[in-house]
Formats: structure tokens, C-alpha cells, sequence
């Protein structure tokens, strides 16, 4: 049995006077112990918000879960609040995508460390300070102990994002969300957070679902990919067959829209045209359809549905009535 | 942090010149002043004149105002000559000030007691009934003139059902030990209960229409402040961590939602201040709005120019102790160019 199982997850926000809207609309996904799971998309495509129902952060008012996500064999969703309470922060970490507005401007780093210590470890104020500043030290911060009496704004980028990390695994939580973690982040500070990410993730066996839209990131971390359009997942693999042999036109055009270092001088970015709908279209037809250079017919007429991939080999599952052709052995070796 | 409050303290020191002397000139080009107020109009010119010597107003402005400040120096303000004929202004303000204190510290707890909370409520249960009916009363408390709602309280809950004395600061009957001047205080502390509840109800009254402004003002700004801080990021990271909710609402919602608050209490002295000389005189509360008031009727130069530089000096003072507290309760500020 999976840590983590996402079962026909959708999101539906409402409010008053307006049409409701269909956020995330039947996701699934499993996630081993141990293992890092990403969910790629652009903005609006359901997976910030995928990961808040998961945690149970989404405002009461105005939004609507349905779907299932199992833990560890309970069901998640309906937890009271009170038990909800209780498993996050101590099963389910989270670290956010803006580490500066993520921390409490007017509390020290130490309280916000030895917090959430003291609410689910039971320890004294004290032994939560030693503990948290073992954390920090462990998120590779040095100083701790001085680091600790200070505040989010006499930290660095770099440093708030591995303070809000070590909040995060303070309790050695068994599944971590990971929003967007690198950002806000310079692109150094970004290879070293996703680095230590990865390390930490490795030695405490730690499952991690990596919510992103930069394929770098993925392509350093992930063991599996769900690539999710318009609130559903268009495409799922592992990631090294992802980035060889993309199916879904989605998923060829977010590779293709990578600017590369050795492409030919002058040559044109190729991005995918038009941008996501506010309303999730996924009645009647592909969502992707208006946007998609390999649509047919039948895309605009009936409703792709997640089916196994049996073009290439492994485990991969498309929504897609015309995939991207592999490209053949004869073109591959042209181009070689 | 003390170069910073020195440097304040200075500051108080040029207001309080700079508006003595400007509160000098304009005092004494208002319209009649103390010679008609004191000996009416059909005084001869002879006795006129002579009042007039006696109290030295006969000389230049300027050397006026210099002989002001000479005797200022040594605690000498003068001698009153309308409010309470023959007493020192010093006196005088001793007198009167721990009233209006009393009267506005009981105003203030009450604006923050009852703001805050309902200011945190309302935005929680944003839209509902509470929140309405609560932003409601608050319009009406900044609408209705301070004096007016004076009136009423009086006539309803004094005059009406008696449930309240309707003026003064401590009933006649009442034989009490005088310490501080603070008449609860000096009922509690002199263990004299009947005294100490007595000149609380004759607070009570007067505090609340006092606090109406206040009121309405906090908890407009605790609303909209609560409303801001609980979409914030932190405050979803400190959900994250599962921690209970009377946490989350007491170090991660209020202890930012209340930086705003701070700076508008010192900003609300000034309306106290205000509102203190209205309030005091519909209910005879022998405090400094009553004096003020009495003086400019009496043209009473000391007693007012004594009083006005205080009032002054007191906003002045309120302020920076917001703004030092501001430092204390925000890292942000406190450690700026630390870093």
C-alpha cells in the first residue's frame, strides 16, 4: 500500500454571485515511502491547491472537496479539524514557495522552529531550543544557536527557505510537500536548496510530492512525474522516460519551450500558445485542444480519458487521443 | 534606542517653547480677556486700569512673555484668575490633572477591552451578524458628537434610572482619604472600598462616552488589520504545523494585527483630549476639560496657558512611548541596520 493515495481529488471553489470553479478535477497519484513524486503545471493548473487539500489548508468557506486522499490507510479528508491538527506538522511537513512572507515577521526563527517541537514532541521550551538548533545546523545554517534569537528579516533568502525546512522536518514528518520551493530564490541558492532537499529527503526516508513548474527541478529530483493540465493529471511516468519521449503535446511543448544553450544562433523559442482557461473546459472535449498544434477532431468532440500509454515502454499512463509520436529509430539517428 | 528617545525629549522641549509662545500671543488677542471678565462691563476705567497693573498686563507682550518664562523656570505659572480665583495655575493643574487621567486611562481600557476583541470577531465571522451589527456602532460612535451621547447617557442611566450619580467626581457623603489624588486608587489603597467603588461609578458614565471614539477607531483597525493578517503566508505556515488555533490567533494573527493598532492609540490621545473637555463639563467632572473650559469663559491666562502647554506636552509624551513600544513589538524595526 502506497504512504500516500490521491483518489478522483477535485477542488471546487465558490463564491457568491459568481459561477463556482473547478480547480482540481479528479487527481490521482500515489506516492511511496520514500519517494519524490512531482506535479508539474503552470500557473493555474490546480497543483498548489491539490497539495492545500491534501494538508487540509484550504478555507472552509468557499471551496468544496471531494475525492479521497488516503494516509497511511486513514482518510484524510474527512478528519475533523481537530485530528487534522494533530498529523500536521507532525506527519505532514510543508514548505512554501516565499520563505520571507512563510515566516512570522514578529517571532524569532527559534520560536518558530521549537513551536511546532513543543506541540506535537511534547518537549519543554528548552529541549526544543537544543533540538532546534541541532535542525538548523542540520539544514546547513550556521550559527544556529545565534541565528535563532533573530528574526526572518536578518536572514537571508537562502536561510529563510532552510529555516522554514527545518520547521518542516522538524517532527521528521513521513510525507513532505514541497510548493514551489526554490522560486523565490537566486539560481544558486536554488541547486543548493533542491540539493539538501534531496539529501534530507534520502537519509530520513522521507516521501516528498515536488510541486513545480520548473522541469530542471524535476529532472534533479523526481521519481515520477504527473504533468497536470487544467486541474487533471495529462500525463504520468518516470521522469528519465518523460524527458526522452514526451506523449502528451502538453508536455512535448513545455520541454520544447526550454530555451537550450546549444540551439542554433537565432533560433526562436517555441512556446505553446494561448494560456490555461479560468474555468476548467473538461466537458465535451480536451482541455489542452485550443492550445494544442496535434489536435484532431475527435479532441474537441469527446473527453480524453487516462489511459496506459502502449507506444513506449514502462509504466505510462496519457489523456490523449493523438499523442506525440516517439521519434523514429531512423530520425533519431539522422539527427545523431 | 536612548540616543533615539533623547533626541525625542529634545523635540518635546522646542514644542513646548515654540507653543507657549504662540499660545502667549493668541491668548491674549482673543476678544474681552481677564480685566472685563473679572470686573464685568460697567467697571469705571479707573479700577479698570488699575486690575489691569496688577496683574502686569499693562506691559509689552514680549516682556510679558519673558517674565513668564523667568518665572516658569522656578515653577511659578502664576496665579489664577478665573477658574479658581487666588489658587496657583500649578496648583490647579495638580489638582485636576489626576482626574482627567483617571478618567482617560478608564476610557482608553475600555476602547482597547472592547474593540479589540470585537474588532477580531468581527473579522473572523466577516459578513455575519456580529460583524454588521458591530460595524455599525462603530459609524455611530465616530458620528454621534461626543457631548451628545454625554447627554444621553446622563439623562438615561443617571437622571432616568439613577443608576449612576450625574456628576462630580466622589459623592458628598463620602469621607475619603486623599494619597495620590486618583481617587480609585486612593480608595484602594487607603483599603476605604466604599470610596474606591463610589468614584469608579462616577467614572463609569463619563469614560464611556469618552471611550466612543476610541472605540470605534480600534476596532475598525483590528478588523481590517485581523482581515489582512489571517490571508498572510505565515499564517498559513503556522497551520501547517498543526499548532492549536488559540496559538495561531494569539502569536501568529494578533501579535501583527496589533502593530496597527498601537500607532492609533498614541494618534487617539489628541481625540481624548478633546473629547475630555466636552465630556467633563456635561457631567461637572472636575478635571483639566472642565478647567479649560471655565478659563476660556473667564479668560483665564495662566490657568489655560498652563494647562494647553500640558495637554501638549502630555500627546507629545503619549507618542513616544507608542513609538518606542512599536519597537519593542516589532523585530523589523528595532534591529534595523543591525544586520
Amino acid at each position: 500500500m502506497a504512504l500516500l493515495e490521491v483518489r478522483d481529488l477535485s477542488v471546487t471553489f465558490h463564491r457568491r454571485g459568481e459561477k463556482s470553479t473547478v480547480a482540481v478535477d479528479g487527481v490521482s497519484f500515489d506516492v511511496e515511502p520514500g519517494q519524490t513524486v512531482g506535479l508539474v503545471g503552470e500557473s493555474g493548473c490546480g497543483k498548489s491547491v491539490t497539495s492545500l487539500a491534501i494538508m487540509g489548508l484550504l478555507a472552509k468557506r468557499g471551496a468544496t472537496v471531494s475525492g479521497s486522499a488516503k494516509f497511511d490507510g486513514t482518510e484524510l479528508l474527512t478528519l475533523s479539524d481537530r485530528q487534522m491538527r494533530d498529523r500536521r506538522g507532525r506527519d505532514l511537513g510543508m514548505v512554501f514557495q516565499d520563505p520571507l512572507s512563510s515566516l512570522n515577521p514578529v517571532i524569532s526563527i527559534g520560536l518558530q522552529v521549537t513551536e511546532v517541537l513543543e506541540r506535537h514532541r511534547g518537549l519543554s521550551r528548552k529541549q526544543a531550543a537544543v533540538e532546534a538548533a541541532e535542525l538548523l545546523d542540520k539544514v546547513g545554517i550556521p550559527d544556529p544557536k545565534r541565528r535563532l534569537t533573530e528574526y526572518p528579516h536578518q536572514l537571508s533568502g537562502g536561510m529563510r527557505q532552510r529555516a522554514l525546512i527545518a520547521i518542516a522536518l522538524a517532527c521528521r514528518p513521513r510525507l513532505l510537500i514541497a510548493d514551489e520551493p526554490t522560486t523565490a530564490l537566486d539560481v544558486t541558492i536554488q541547486a543548493q536548496i533542491l540539493a539538501l532537499l534531496a539529501e534530507l529527503v534520502r537519509e530520513t526516508e522521507t516521501a516528498l510530492i515536488m510541486i513545480t513548474h520548473d522541469l530542471g527541478v524535476v529532472a534533479g529530483l523526481c521519481d515520477e512525474v504527473n504533468v497536470l493540465y487544467a486541474g487533471r493529471v495529462v500525463e504520468r511516468s518516470g521522469r528519465h522516460d518523460l524527458f526522452r519521449v514526451p506523449r502528451h503535446p502538453y508536455t512535448h511543448g513545455l520541454l520544447a519551450s526550454i530555451p537550450r544553450l546549444d540551439a542554433p544562433k537565432g533560433e526562436r523559442l517555441s512556446p505553446i500558445r494561448g494560456s490555461v482557461a479560468d474555468n476548467i473546459p473538461w466537458t465535451g472535449g480536451c482541455a489542452f485542444a485550443p492550445r494544442c498544434p496535434h489536435a484532431v477532431d475527435r479532441c474537441v468532440e469527446t473527453t480524453p480519458e487516462m489511459v496506459v500509454d502502449q507506444v513506449v515502454e514502462g509504466d505510462r499512463l496519457l489523456r490523449c487521443h493523438n499523442p506525440v509520436e516517439p521519434a523514429g529509430r531512423a530520425e533519431q539517428e539522422m539527427l545523431s | 534606542m536612548l540616543r533615539y528617545t533623547i533626541r525625542r525629549l529634545l523635540q518635546l522641549l522646542v514644542v513646548v517653547l515654540v507653543l507657549s509662545l504662540l499660545l502667549f500671543a493668541w491668548l491674549r488677542s482673543l476678544p474681552g480677556g481677564p480685566v472685563s471678565a473679572l470686573l464685568g462691563e460697567r467697571a469705571t476705567a479707573e479700577t479698570r486700569e488699575r486690575l489691569t497693573e496688577e496683574l502686569g498686563l499693562n506691559e509689552p507682550i514680549f516682556v510679558q512673555y519673558l517674565k513668564f518664562v523667568g518665572r516658569a523656570l522656578t515653577g511659578d505659572f502664576g496665579v489664577s484668575t478665573g477658574v479658581q480665583p487666588g489658587d496657583s495655575a500649578a496648583e490647579i493643574f495638580v489638582q485636576r490633572f489626576p482626574a482627567t487621567l483617571e478618567l482617560s486611562i478608564l476610557a482608553i481600557v475600555i476602547a482597547l477591552a472592547v474593540g479589540i476583541p470585537l474588532g477580531y470577531l468581527a473579522a473572523r465571522r466577516r459578513g455575519g451578524i456580529l460583524d454588521n451589527l458591530s460595524v455599525v456602532s462603530s459609524l455611530i460612535g465616530v458620528a454621534v458628537p461626543v457631548f451628545f451621547l454625554a447627554f444621553l447617557l446622563k439623562q438615561v442611566f443617571a437622571v432616568d434610572l439613577g443608576w449612576f450619580p450625574t456628576a462630580g467626581r466622589q459623592a458628598g457623603g463620602i469621607d475619603a482619604t486623599r494619597v495620590t489624588g486618583f481617587f480609585v486608587l486612593d480608595g484602594l489603597l487607603t483599603q476605604e472600598w466604599d470610596a474606591a467603588w463610589d468614584a469608579l461609578r462616577h467614572l463609569i458614565l463619563p469614560a464611556i462616552a469618552l471611550a466612543s471614539i476610541p472605540f470605534s477607531v480600534v476596532f475598525r483597525i483590528t478588523r481590517a488589520s485581523v482581515l489582512d493578517v489571517v490571508d498572510e503566508d505565515y499564517v498559513r505556515t503556522a497551520e501547517s504545523k498543526g499548532l492549536t488555533s488559540p496559538v495561531i490567533r494569539r502569536r501568529h494573527v494578533m501579535r501583527n494585527a496589533m502593530l496597527p493598532v498601537v500607532t492609533t492609540i498614541g494618534l487617539q490621545t489628541g481625540a481624548l483630549l478633546a473629547g475630555a473637555v466636552l465630556t467633563e463639563k456635561v457631567f461637572a467632572f472636575p478635571g483639566i476639560g472642565q478647567a479649560l473650559a471655565l478659563g476660556f469663559e473667564r479668560r483665564d491666562y495662566p490657568v489655560l496657558l498652563l494647562l494647553i502647554l500640558c495637554a501638549a506636552g502630555v500627546f507629545v509624551l503619549i507618542n513616544l512611548l507608542v513609538d518606542l513600544s512599536y519597537a519593542v513589538i516589532d523585530p523589523r524595526i528595532r534591529t534595523r541596520g543591525v544586520r
